[in-house]
């Protein structure tokens, strides 16, 4: 198959990005928070909605066949993406919220008791941090946290200190979604691991900026979400180990995870049906698997370094415009930015944003200690994705310095 | 006037603008001007927290009219605040309950409506429209 190594190429895949919005040429920097989709995903939604619809795994008929070969079909494609070692290890759920959901129900059910500590960092997203606040007044564990300094890096010389013997699990973020760095997850992984806990590993930004080998990085799991990765929204991956997800107990029950059911009790299904209750969002999982054929048919070579162009020519320009902070800078950025300027309220700035056709995210980003960390009430955040092009960080920058001109 | 009165003069206010950029320029002069809530106002009890900006909302009860004073952390947002303090202060409770608010959409404003998650904005109109309720009910009692 021939890769993409032009960004025109990649843009024609992309209907959204054509249009026009507030009679200005869109310029859509909110990928952070969900993708547009290619013609690939879009397509095979319209097919199944409109022929390919049948309820999977259950029926004899033929729709329910096809639909069932496309949806175990994107469980092949997702597990050799992230190189798992079976399929029974990839858990189709409706994002990273609900895979770690079902790691916080299950896996604390099951392995975690009173006085046991879960770790996580300062910097976590929402998602990363009330599920196991939840989890802990259930089981009443405790949590604790890794600091991030300054400029959004962990704290790693503290980590030693922090995994004690209670530790049982370690639950971060591959990369922030408002800092935008990579973090040095595989360290974590290691020393978890010698200090005997688990770690789950949030990749809802790391699994779209990185390449993934959940083999490689030995995490116990990792999970994403669909619609971040040019897939349809409510889709999304927990990977487990799958010792790990054999032992676990499902939280919840139904329909499609059960072996036998009488009246009074029910075996479990084999893996991975034992955590997929309820018929799942199979037509968008088997999009997904569309999504990923689409990331597999990107030249990596030329993706990253259009993308590193494109973070120095932002980093470079934005540090020109005085009064500004950029949070989490450093070697292994991402080309996400979330910024404040002195004197300029972040959502002032995203309302002039948007009336010039730039798409940008303002608030608190899901993240509302690190705001507090960093003593703002929130932050404008520029995310891109693989389709987005010099000119049009050129537009942002222009948009930004007129907007700020406008306020101050 | 009437609410529907200073409504529509406001919008004949914002016909001028043809371009967002001026009409947005205008709302952030608005939005630049004095205070309108004294610092005392600004307390937790008047906040209402939203996630793209705060709000302080304060009201008082004068003759069977209510005063509203309000701030914001945000200018545009502030500027906003300043046209619906224009409409809503000085009016009974029952005008405040009728009123439909049709000029925000008139001129080209309701984009800053949209209920995002906790937006100030359209928490301080609920919460306008909460006071006069309660101004009202009390009346009656």
């Amino acid at each position: 198959m021939e890769l993409y190594n032009n960004i025109e190429k990649i843009r024609e895949q992309f209907p959204a990005l054509t249009q026009r919005v507030n009679n200005r040429e869109l310029v859509y920097f909110d990928n952070g928070a969900t993708a547009q989709k290619p013609v690939g995903v879009i397509s095979l939604l319209n097919e199944m909605n409109s022929g390919v619809n049948g309820n999977i795994h259950r029926a004899v008929h033929e729709l329910s066949a096809r639909s069932t070969i496309l949806y175990e079909g994107a469980r092949d494609a997702v597990k050799l993406f992230i190189n798992a070692g079976d399929r029974g290890e990839i858990i189709f759920t409706s994002g990273t919220t609900a895979s770690i959901n079902l790691v916080a129900n299950s896996f604390t059910s099951t392995f975690i008791n009173k006085g046991d500590v879960i770790l996580l960092t300062e910097a976590e997203h929402h998602s990363n941090l009330v599920p196991w606040q939840m989890a802990c007044s259930r089981s009443g564990a405790e949590l604790r946290f890794l600091p991030v300094d300054e400029h959004g890096n962990w704290r790693m010389d503290l980590l030693d200190q922090l995994l004690d013997k209670r530790v049982k699990l370690v639950s971060a973020a591959h990369i922030s979604n408002v800092l935008g760095i990579i973090n040095p997850v595989k360290q974590l992984i290691d020393k978890a691991h010698s200090a005997g806990a688990k770690v789950l590993i949030d990749g809802a930004q790391g699994v779209v900026h990185t390449e993934v080998d959940v083999k490689e990085l030995d995490c116990d799991f990792y999970v994403f979400s669909g619609h971040k990765l040019y897939g349809p929204t409510g889709t999304g991956i927990l990977y487990g180990k799958k010792n790990l997800l054999e032992e676990m107990v499902p939280w919840m029950g139904g329909g499609d995870m059960v072996g036998s059911v009488s009246l009074e009790k029910f075996s479990f299904a084999e893996l991975p049906l034992k955590f997929e209750a309820g018929t799942p969002n199979f037509i968008g999982a088997a999009a997904l698997g569309e999504a990923i054929k689409f990331m597999n048919s990107i030249d990596k070579g030329f993706a990253e370094k259009h993308e590193k162009e494109i973070i120095s020519f932002i980093i470079r320009e934005l540090s020109k415009i005085e009064g500004i902070r950029i949070y989490g800078l450093g070697e292994n950025k991402i080309s996400l930015f979330s910024f404040n300027i002195e004197g300029i309220h972040p959502s002032d700035l995203a309302i002039l944003l948007n009336k010039m056709g730039v798409a940008v995210r303002s608030g608190m980003m899901c993240c509302e200690p690190l705001m507090s960390r960093y003593g703002v009430t929130g932050m404008v955040r520029a995310s891109l994705a693989v389709y987005n092009t010099m000119k049009e960080a050129e537009i942002f920058i222009e948009s930004v310095k007129r907007g700020v001109r406008m306020l101050s | 006037m009437t609410i529907k009165e200073v409504e529509q003069q406001i919008v004949e206010e914002f016909s001028i603008f043809t371009d967002w950029l001026d009409k947005y320029e205008y709302i952030i002069e608005l939005g630049k001007s004095l205070p309108i809530i004294n610092e005392k106002g600004k307390d937790e009890k008047n906040l209402i927290k939203g996630c793209q900006s705060r709000v302080w909302l304060a009201a008082d009860y004068i003759d069977g009219k209510i005063y509203f004073t309000a701030d914001s952390d945000a200018i545009i947002t502030k500027g906003i605040i300043s046209l619906l303090v224009r409409v809503f202060s000085g009016r009974t409770p029952q005008e405040i309950i009728d009123a439909d608010l049709l000029f925000i959409k008139e001129i080209g404003l309701e984009e800053n409506l949209s209920p995002t998650r906790a937006n100030g904005l359209l928490s301080m109109i609920r919460q306008i429209k909460f006071y006069a309720v309660a101004f009202a009910a009390n009346k009656n009692s």
